[in-house]
């Protein structure tokens, strides 16, 4: 199915998840305006909420069934596998957060249902920022998703952490967005368009002579860069991470994170292209991100901080598959993506039980002897951290696995080899866990009696934990997804903006 | 039909019977695991028979697992590796009676683990798919961190994280440098695949590249036998780890380093593994295992550290061998491999069997338990000659071999070698006499109960080994020939290329 952009129709039809989102968003608004009181209320909006995920996701399946495209020059959206797989991935971490929020924001009396209308917005932001052939687009997306998420990092307006989060978060993500904005200026001068496809074409010709488009190139991979928070860039996570409400941590981490890269592979596999200094840029990045994150979350003894800390070394792999550049790498990174999501909205989604009311903080040694008294809620805990580890048998391997052989497959083995020798590094802090959980005593008898998920919460968990071991004994389903994703994001394709039929 | 689903099916059935336990009440977990590896057991035992010593790979199944990236599931079995899958068998069942007393905390867990376990261990001696072969390798290591760090001893978590680390740090590299050669070999021949087959053909032209996977390689191996200076994660690990876990940590998962290296290693890079400076290194480094670690068993107090050094120093010898590349030096490199899974496994059951009654470890403690306990003195003396290698035992015929074999390439080496055997009847004799001879001094030791007819059941088995491979041990020997040939032939080339440094070593 190819859509002209120009046929105000077919425009719809290329939007129509966003505009089906968009849709539900406006429902919601008008639900909790009417009612936002009881414990019930909150549960509707819950499930509103899930429907409006659902069906988004139906809208998106069904443009991938019918190998939706967009033709023409200058679209300002793409509509490619990439796009669809990407949705899916928001779509998905959204739905779990909004499972393991059930239980969370009555334990917490965060009675708000514009909790999820804020969810609804953050969401959308990221599947207007994969859909991005624009700069300016990407930029839309990305302000929406920050503006729904600052607000959500803060939600829990009553505690003092909660609002330092946001505020951090907020000043910080307006640096980002400065910087992001100056670089897409910059392009803007050197190449006069915003477009991601001309300004592949106009780089080409510009060539590495041009100081201003190196300029805004750069400043594009700050922007970025703080927003995935890579090593210098990173400074804000720990402390964001940690404020926020869990579900909300456990979306920042993983949606946000999967949309800002995703941006980030579209800008720079389509656009900067004929310019391959980024490729160097990024490695450093990648090796000083992979060894930061994994060294400074060694030290920690709060599960939520090195959570944090341990996501920002998973940025430094998927810089690895961004340093590599090409099909494979991008097929690599949705395949990690993936794994990445359901691994930390498992780990987030057991932290939460762990906390008792008033968010006390988890330290690794409040785990000892989990197993003995909640033995499943152990094992899903165990496998999420040996996925994140990267164990054969888990979907944390299998992405690994995958960015690995796109990193070699670039001639990029020393970068390959940082990447495992980092990974080690990281056995010193997953392995604590189900070392205090399963080798440790627990501290008195009373320690984990209030620890319990609630049924939607648990459904999360569960699916989650089949999703990494099943993935991870049989990826290829994963894998057929991912491949015609990564081969639609090239710099040739988009000059002519149409996949194979 | 027999040959081609029975590899499949010892990979299988442990999984099934750890389903099993896991679901059934924890009281029943040993008996349904000692069936099941008594089962496991006999599906393996015919492998004896139908075995075809010239026949090169077999039992061969292939499925495609992976495709997209030329995964597939291929298993077989040769004369290097029969051996060590039927070791592995022959050494559940035992281990699981062998824990029957000693486990009494989550006991469901510990038999799901052994079982898990073994799938992993039989995994890696079958897989000849690099991809299958590192996630076996992998597998393995959970359940014995676990084994370890939930039902070892005080210091147990430090152990169960050294020993992982230890294993991963090698494993993830070696990771690196499949992949590598699998990029190398799907350029070369346009087809993608980790087979192992596919993957040996194509390995003549990397170039300097070698050097690097090779010492990836060499890393993970050399970590897992373990050859020295990487070796300090094992008397940590094998002094915490209960009965069960030491056992098959010494009897089973050191030899994967060796049989990696004569498996991989080798073969996928000879001009760099016998190459004049990986030789020396090599020797020296075998060289010091045997001496050192023989030495550094003298002055251990606690007997099951004692067993944990002894093992470094055997392995030294299997290293030795394999590095000789004559027929008698690789055939007696393989029978040390068996020989020590089952005397040090022996041992390993003695010590922990006395650990149950009195709670001590410690050499000094016992003394004079002759009169007491005779049985137990008397199977301790056996045991302890055959892994002194005393001839008539097991342990003599390996050693015998591989002396023999290296003295054509290494004369020197093999010379200083011939020490550590003397060494090792120095500590091992000294500790039996402090043991079970002299007077009895502590009161404490005069209750001790002799054998039960259980603990006898564990060790019987394994003294008809070593009897069995001390006097016949044609069989053995016939089983391994041509697997053993083959492997020097194929790395002759490579080794004539570059003769062993003359004089014969260091």
């Amino acid at each position: 199915m190819r859509l002209d952009p120009s046929l105000y129709h077919e425009l719809v039809l290329a939007l129509l998840p966003e505009l089906v989102l968009t849709a539900w968003s406006l429902v919601l608004l008008l639900f909790v305006a009417w009612r936002h009181q009881t414990v019930r209320d909150l549960r509707i909006a819950g499930w509103l909420t899930l429907a409006a995920l659902a069906s988004t996701a139906a809208a998106t399946w069904w443009l991938w069934w019918n190998r939706a495209s967009v033709q023409g020059l200058v679209a300002m959206v793409a509509a490619d596998d990439f796009r669809w797989v990407a949705d899916w991935i928001f779509l998905a971490a959204a739905a779990l957060t909004v499972l393991i929020s059930f239980a969370y924001l009555e334990r917490e009396r965060l009675l708000a249902p514009e909790y999820y209308v804020l969810l609804v917005f953050g969401t959308l932001g990221m599947m207007v920022m994969a859909a991005g052939a624009d700069l300016m687009v990407i930029f839309l997306g990305l302000e929406l998703m920050s503006v729904a998420v600052y607000v959500l990092a803060g939600f829990d307006r009553r505690r003092a952490r909660s609002a330092e989060a946001a505020l951090k978060y907020f000043l910080m993500g307006a640096f980002a967005s400065g910087f992001l904005l100056y670089g897409i200026a910059l392009v803007y001068g050197a190449t006069g368009t915003t477009n991601l496809g001309l300004i592949g074409t106009q780089a080409s010709v510009l060539g590495r002579s041009s100081v201003m488009l190196h300029a805004g190139l750069a400043l594009l991979i700050v922007g970025f860069g703080f927003k995935i928070a890579a090593v210098p860039f990173h400074m804000w996570a720990p402390d964001v991470y940690d404020g926020a409400p869990t579900p909300v941590t456990a979306f920042m981490a993983t949606g946000v994170k999967a949309a800002a890269f995703a941006a980030l592979f579209r800008v720079l596999n389509q656009a900067f292209g004929p310019v391959p200094v980024w490729h160097e840029i990024v490695w450093w990045l990648a090796v000083v991100t992979m060894v930061g994150g994994n060294l400074f979350a060694l030290s920690q003894r709060s599960v939520k901080r090195m959570l944090a800390y341990s996501s920002v070394a998973h940025a430094g792999y998927l810089l690895v598959a961004v340093s590599a550049g090409g099909p494979a790498a991008t097929s690599a990174f949705l395949v990690y993506a993936i794994a990445y999501t359901m691994m930390t909205l498992g780990a987030f989604a057991i932290l939460q039980a762990k906390g008792r009311a008033g968010e006390s903080d988890v330290t690794i040694d409040d785990m000892a002897g989990l197993a003995a008294n909640h033995p499943w809620l152990a094992f899903a805990l165990a496998v999420c951290m040996l996925s994140l580890l990267g164990f054969p048998g888990t979907a944390g391997f299998i992405g690994k696995w995958y960015i690995l052989i796109a990193a070699t497959s670039a001639g990029q083995n020393v970068l390959a080899a940082i990447l495992v020798l980092t990974s080690v590094v990281s056995a010193g802090y997953y392995l604590p866990v189900i070392m205090a959980m399963y080798m440790k005593p627990e501290p008195n008898e009373a320690a984990h009696v209030d620890v319990r998920l609630d049924r939607w919460a648990r459904t999360a968990v569960a699916a989650a934990v089949l999703g990494l071991l099943v993935f991870g004994i049989w990826p290829n389903p994963l894998f057929e997804l991912a491949k015609s994703a990564g081969n639609s994001v090239q710099p040739s394709s988009a000059t002519t903006a149409v996949s194979p039929p | 039909m027999y040959a081609h689903w029975v590899i499949t099916a010892l990979l299988l059935w442990p999984l099934l019977a750890c389903a099993v336990v896991l679901l059934l009440p924890s009281r029943l977990a040993k008996y349904v695991a000692l069936a099941a590896s008594l089962v496991e057991f006999a599906i393996s035992v015919p492998l004896w028979w139908t075995f075809v010593p010239d026949g090169g790979m077999q039992f061969m199944a292939d499925q495609p697992w992976i495709a997209a990236w030329g995964i597939h599931y291929t298993v077989g079995l040769d004369g290097i590796s029969l051996f060590l899958v039927l070791l592995t068998t022959f050494l559940m069942p035992l281990s699981i009676l062998g824990s029957w007393s000693y486990i009494t905390r989550r006991e469901g867990g510990f038999y799901a683990l052994l079982l898990v376990l073994t799938t992993g261990m039989i995994g890696v001696f079958v897989s000849l798919d690099l991809f299958l072969f590192y996630v076996m390798w992998e597998v393995m290591l959970i359940p014995m961190y676990f084994i370890i760090g939930v039902w070892g001893g005080d210091n147990r978590l430090y152990a169960a994280i050294k020993f992982f680390i230890y294993t991963f740090v090698g494993s993830l590299l070696m990771l690196v440098a499949i992949l590598v050669l699998y990029l190398h070999a799907g350029r070369a021949t346009g087809v993608y695949s980790f087979g192992y087959a596919h993957l040996l053909g194509q390995v003549k032209d990397l170039g300097p590249a070698a050097w690097w996977l090779f010492g990836a390689f060499f890393l993970a191996f050399a970590i897992k036998v373990p050859l020295f200076p990487l070796h300090t994660w094992l008397p940590d690990a094998h002094v915490e780890a209960p009965t069960a876990g030491s056992v098959i940590l010494a009897g089973i998962l050191l030899k994967m380093g060796t049989y990696g290296f004569l498996r991989f290693a080798l073969p996928f890079f000879p001009a760099v593994a016998l190459s004049q400076t990986v030789q020396l290194v090599i020797v020296i480094l075998s060289l010091i295992g045997i001496i050192y670690g023989g030495l550094v068993a003298m002055v251990q107090p606690d007997f099951k550290k004692l067993i944990a050094y002894s093992s470094v120093a055997h392995l030294g010898f299997v290293m030795l061998g394999i590095w000789a590349l004559t027929l008698q030096s690789v055939q007696g490199a393989l029978l040390i491999m068996i020989n020590h899974g089952i005397s040090t496994g022996a041992l390993f059951f003695l010590v922990g069997m006395i650990y149950e009654r009195r709670h001590s470890r410690l050499i000094e403690a016992y003394g004079g338990i002759a009169r007491v306990v005779p049985l137990f003195a008397a199977i301790l003396t056996i045991v302890s000659l055959s892994s002194i290698a005393l001839p008539g035992t097991n342990g003599f015929v390996g050693e015998f071999l591989v002396l023999l074999g290296s003295f054509r390439t290494y004369p020197l080496a093999t010379v200083l070698a011939t020490t550590g055997v003397i060494v090792a009847a120095a500590y091992l004799l000294t500790a039996l006499q402090r043991v079970i001879y002299n007077p009895l001094t502590n009161p404490e030791n005069e209750k001790l109960t002799d054998l039960t007819p259980r603990e006898l059941a564990v060790l019987v088995p394994l003294l008809v080994g070593v009897l069995w491979v001390g006097i016949y041990p044609k069989p053995f020997l016939q089983r391994m020939e041509p697997a053993a040939r083959a492997l020097i032939e194929q790395l002759r080339p490579a080794a004539n290329a570059q003769p062993p440094v003359s004089g014969g070593g260091p």
